[in-house]
């Protein structure tokens, strides 16, 4: 059996407790270990994507135990592609932490880093929705530690919202497994599609309250409107990079609808029939909307970048609510794009704001290093609105060509089409006010002019905004990847074998001694 | 019968209860109800393998045994939440003793002048 395809769990779990047990009082050391941690990581990740890049399903036993009774890992098209994107993201946002020097505001930010990743990449390669709840718990409360890293009082009361919110999520999620539970007796993803199609369509009550509470609960991680709420405080009085690795953390609730809710709970199945398209599309379109009609009314720049990741996330939702394989498809390649761009956003929010008093959408004085500052944002705002060149422009043409021909294709056309306008207008007139009106306010003689950014900190920007061009460059082969990614989840059954069929211990009772 | 009603109706009143202290959105009450809350699942999740009395949960040559697989999600349930609880008094408390404030809901626009680095 191949083992690579825990190491992107392991990995992290080993190296963080080293981190905080061994180097301790040596940042450089935590740097070293920490950067080599996520290089190793893009390395595997790469070559576990390679490997399931023919359609080939990896599956890991732990202990060799068989599903369903064992605890499975599974690694097909999209969790490694899941995995990869996290890796990439990881090491140009832990250059920007070194580079700003964010690492060294608080205790164990590389431990908690690390810590974070290990939940992230269990989340993507579970095969197992208790494990998923697990996992979820470790990127969490990682992530909490992360959340408030460096203190202040904002942030602290913002980091309490957030965990509550999470933690009534994670209690959600229990009720909802309960229920899955009581009715099906089995937890394994895999079994589950089996067995729900099996349940008579008179007796599926608690099934069908287990897949709204499931939704409830991605819903709540992916940040659609109504569950919402928590993101904006969170995500703007996070520091910077924790922030823009929580560009992922949205992506995490995204890919747990996706996975769940084209194998266990798939459109055509008619317990739940009704619930993608009459409940989440319509949530997907209001999130778009909201979203967007946030950052033309934010008043500060953090926040703006905050509300551009809620319409983003709303943009993904109503590709996935689709659930053909040409909208997985545009949802897939509009994800990987809106993890970069949101998260060089972050990054570029805090470049600002090391040349400003504040993040305020208010002219103030030119800042040192505002040029270069002006030049990324205005490369991420095109990203993030949608505009030609960049990627964002191809996905979204990506998702109205998916919707052509669908029945919502009039609402999606419109909601689009509009909040696009809108956000353009929002990211301009930030962008006018940041940088364009600072040349009309002069600098006060007596003040104490700020530090420019480190160069490594730009080097972290430009690398997702090069990554984001190569995305654009390369959008036919990255998206032809992404179509046969969404074929191999509209075909799940090499998958379910595959999981359910190889041999491991228990699967041949006769042949055990209890 | 008797001690399905029982199971049930403890579960509801705990999880009215959590829901309702939740809702008071100062962090003391809302920890409260959200440990209210995490009894009530483990309770619930401890009844999702239905619930049989007096028999041990391991296959053995009797007939009858429990379902040993809500034990084992109840306790890892029980850990998680355990430690959630921490954390969360921990941050709630450092959240009040800074800002002398323990409303969860963001503070008005005019206090939040004070700007986080």
């Amino acid at each position: 059996m191949m083992h690579w395809i825990i190491a992107p769990v392991i990995l992290p779990a080993l190296l963080a407790p080293f981190i905080v047990l061994a180097a301790r009082y040596h940042f450089a050391i935590q740097r070293v270990f920490s950067i080599a941690g996520v290089l190793s990581l893009i390395a595997i990740s790469a070559g576990l994507a390679w490997q399931a890049s023919d359609g080939t399903v990896t599956l890991y036993q732990l202990s060799d135990w068989a599903a369903p009774f064992g605890i499975v890992l599974v690694g097909d098209r999209l969790s490694t592609l899941m995995v990869l994107l996290t890796s990439v993201l990881a090491l140009f946002v832990l250059l920007y932490a070194i580079g700003s020097n964010w690492d060294k505001r608080g205790w164990h930010f590389h431990a908690l880093f690390q810590f974070q990743l290990m939940g992230i990449m269990g989340a993507f390669l579970t095969g197992d929705l208790f494990n998923l709840f697990v996992f979820f718990e470790v990127l969490l409360i990682a992530s909490y530690g992360l959340m408030i890293h460096g203190g202040g009082n904002l942030r602290l009361r913002a980091g309490v919202q957030y965990v509550l919110f999470n933690l009534i999520g994670s209690t959600l999620f229990l009720f909802a497994l309960g229920a899955i539970y009581a009715q099906t007796g089995t937890l394994n993803m895999a079994d589950l599609a089996q067995r729900v199609a099996l349940i008579d369509l008179g007796d599926t009550v608690g099934i069908r309250v287990a897949a709204v509470l499931l939704l409830l609960v991605f819903a709540i991680k992916a940040a659609i409107v109504p569950l919402h709420f928590w993101l904006p405080s969170s995500y703007a009085e996070a520091p910077a990079p924790v922030a823009a690795l929580f560009a992922i953390m949205t992506k995490v609730g995204a890919y747990a609808i996706i996975r769940v809710y084209t194998m266990i709970f798939p459109p055509e199945l008619a317990a739940t029939d009704g619930l993608h398209s009459i409940w989440l599309m319509p949530a997907a379109l209001v999130s778009l909307a909201i979203g967007m009609i946030g950052v033309l009314a934010a008043q500060k720049l953090d926040r703006l970048v905050a509300f551009s990741v809620i319409g983003s996330m709303g943009m993904v939702m109503v590709a996935i609510s689709m659930f053909t394989p040409e909208g997985i498809a545009a949802a897939l390649y509009y994800i990987v794009h809106s993890t970069l761009a949101a998260a060089a956003l972050f990054l570029i929010a805090d470049l600002v704001r090391t040349g400003r008093p504040s993040l305020a959408l208010t002219a103030m004085a030119p800042a040192s290093g505002a040029p270069l500052t002006s030049a990324l944002f205005f490369l991420a705002a095109i990203a993030m609105a949608g505009l030609p060149p960049l990627s964002g422009f191809v996905g979204k043409l990506l998702i109205l060509d998916a919707s052509f021909d669908g029945a919502m294709a009039v609402w999606i056309w419109a909601v689009v089409l509009g909040t696009s306008l809108i956000s353009v207008v929002g990211f301009s007139r930030a962008g006018a006010t940041l940088f364009w009106k600072a040349k009309s306010i002069p600098v006060p003689e007596d003040a104490e002019p700020f530090p420019a950014p480190a160069a490594l900190s730009y080097v972290a920007v430009g690398g997702l905004l090069a990554l984001l061009v190569a995305h654009t460059v390369f959008a036919g082969p990255a998206y032809s990847y992404v179509e046969r990614t969404a074929a191999q989840l509209f075909a799940p059954d090499p998958y379910i074998s595959k999981v359910l069929e190889t041999p491991g211990k228990l699967s041949s009772p006769t042949k055990e001694v209890y | 019968m008797g001690l399905e009603l029982l199971v049930a109706s403890a579960i509801g009143i705990l999880t009215a209860a959590g829901m309702y202290l939740v809702l008071r959105l100062r962090t003391f009450p809302v920890i409260m109800g959200m440990s209210l809350l995490t009894y009530a699942v483990n309770v619930f999740l401890f009844a999702s393998g239905r619930l049989t009395i007096g028999a041990p949960p391991i296959l053995t040559d009797a007939a009858r045994y429990t379902d040993p697989l809500p034990q084992a999600l109840v306790l890892t349930a029980i850990v998680i939440s355990f430690g959630m609880t921490a954390v969360v008094v921990m941050i709630g408390l450092g959240a009040y003793l800074g800002g002398d404030d323990d409303r969860v809901n963001d503070p008005a626009p005019e206090t939040e002048a004070e700007e986080t680095t």
